[in-house]
């Protein structure tokens, strides 16, 4: 009796860390993220004024975002198939995905510490963060029909 | 009775003698006029480096780099694993031996735009030369020029590692009959020359429908179902349809694509994945005009049905 309430302790454990949909949770912090970062885009290309505050808040919530992306709950095994872009090198080569997540995150942590304050430096603190999704998106994503 | 078998036999030997020497004829490799290769003057440096970064060389044939304004490496090496077999990237730099860098300027003109190396031996598809076939003579010029000013690096890439019948290169003579032409693709009478700029960089240099458009049975490109989308030659997935029907870029504005193919950002700043984010490591070295002229040409094609199955 013991083992068994001691199984469904571990199985509730488990349970609570994995997601119940992972597919649809990864897509929701993605989709968070391209939105922070359209929000700096403009100021980049010149089409709003430089405004230190505002690039401080979306670095700082880029770095909440970047918390948020929990590898082992949001891809697990059972969430290769389905209505997802993901490519299978994710699950082949789970250190070099977990490498480049951690990646993004340095670089997100480094630019929210940076505070940018004029137009040049939030360009390289720019340039290096978004250089993070095209090098993921190359190496782990998959269009799909 | 025997004299017929005979004769019989020596037609049959006969018969197959001229197969074959019809299948040798037809299937010979063809190059471009020695006279026409002379009367290009010498290439441009600076515009043979936009036509480098137009035709993308370096997504197949440079390793990545740490360091991207390095000039880029071009040992080959990349693999194409494709259902005809595993195709290996040349090493294209300047090495004199494991490279290019002992081609003349004839040597590059064949093999881009006739697909014939300079020992004449016919080149397969993966290198789209279907593509670059339709390019100014003058552009190849140019980017000889340009490819000139890039290091050499030792090594060769292995062989190409494909089965019967696709090892066969004398066979690709036939299929250059059916599949290799300087035509432009699309009659856009109408187009703005804007249109027709981005044409020219998108049918021939950036050769988009190499991956963009399905191919028939023998590999070739589906002229009627061009830019549609395919199912991905190569690894996992599909290739987006890039027509105005498309469901992902349809309703792009002009300027969108022109961002994406700069920044690889689309509109919901969502960023561009797998070998597309190679393509705009090239694209986004061209100039603001070239991106908007590629952007008003895919503005301008005909819309189609996704080349690809819906998912499943």
């Amino acid at each position: 009796m013991k083992s068994l309430i001691l199984s469904i302790a571990i199985a509730a454990t488990a349970f609570s860390v994995a997601s119940a949909d992972p597919i649809a949770d990864r897509k929701a912090i993605m989709k968070e993220r391209g939105g922070l970062v359209g929000q700096l885009a403009p100021m980049v290309k010149g089409e709003q004024p430089f405004d230190a505050a505002k690039v401080a808040e979306v670095f700082t919530a880029l770095q909440a975002n970047a918390a948020k992306f929990d590898i082992p709950a949001l891809f697990p095994e059972s969430s290769k198939e389905g209505d997802t872009t993901a490519s299978p090198k994710i699950w082949e080569d789970m250190a070099g995905f977990k490498a480049a997540a951690d990646k993004f995150s340095a670089d997100v942590a480094a630019a929210a510490a940076a505070k940018p304050q004029d137009l040049d430096a939030l360009k390289a603190s720019f340039g290096t963060v978004a250089g993070n999704c095209a090098s993921c998106h190359e190496a782990f994503r998959v269009k799909k029909g | 009775m025997a004299g017929t078998v005979r004769k019989l036999a020596a037609g049959v030997v006969l018969l197959a003698a001229a197969g074959g020497a019809v299948f040798w004829f037809l299937t010979a490799p063809e190059r471009i006029p020695e006279a026409d290769i002379a009367a290009l003057g010498a290439g441009d440096v600076a515009r043979g480096e936009r036509m480098f970064y137009a035709g993308g060389c370096a997504s197949c044939h440079a390793a990545a780099q740490a360091d991207p304004a390095e000039p880029p490496q071009l040992a080959g090496g990349l693999r194409l694993v494709t259902d005809f077999g595993t195709f290996v990237a040349p090493n294209i730099s300047q090495h004199p031996t494991d490279g290019i860098g002992g081609w003349s300027l004839a040597d590059l003109a064949n093999a881009m735009q006739k697909g014939v190396s300079p020992d004449g031996r016919h080149y397969y598809p993966s290198f789209p030369y279907t593509s670059y076939a339709r390019m100014k003579l003058a552009d190849v010029a140019d980017l000889y020029a340009f490819m000139k000013t890039l290091p050499a690096v030792e090594g060769r890439a292995p062989d190409h590692e494909l089965g019967f019948p696709f090892n066969i290169r004398r066979g690709l003579g036939l299929w250059k009959l059916l599949n290799l032409s300087p035509e432009p693709v699309l009659a856009l009478a109408d187009a703005s020359e804007q249109a027709k700029a981005g044409q020219y960089l998108v049918e021939g240099p950036g050769h988009c429908g190499e991956c963009h458009t399905p191919r028939d049975l023998s590999g070739g490109i589906r002229k009627s179902e061009w830019l549609a989308g395919a199912v991905a030659a190569e690894g996992d997935g599909v290739v987006p349809n890039i027509t105005p029907e498309s469901s992902s870029s349809g309703q792009w504005s002009q300027s969108d694509i022109a961002e994406f193919l700069k920044s690889g950002f689309t509109p919901e700043f969502d960023s561009a994945g797998g070998a597309m984010a190679a393509v705009v490591k090239n694209t986004g070295r061209l100039s603001d005009d070239d991106r908007a002229a590629i952007a008003a040409y895919l503005k301008a094609v005909p819309g189609r049905p996704n080349g690809f199955p819906a998912k499943k």
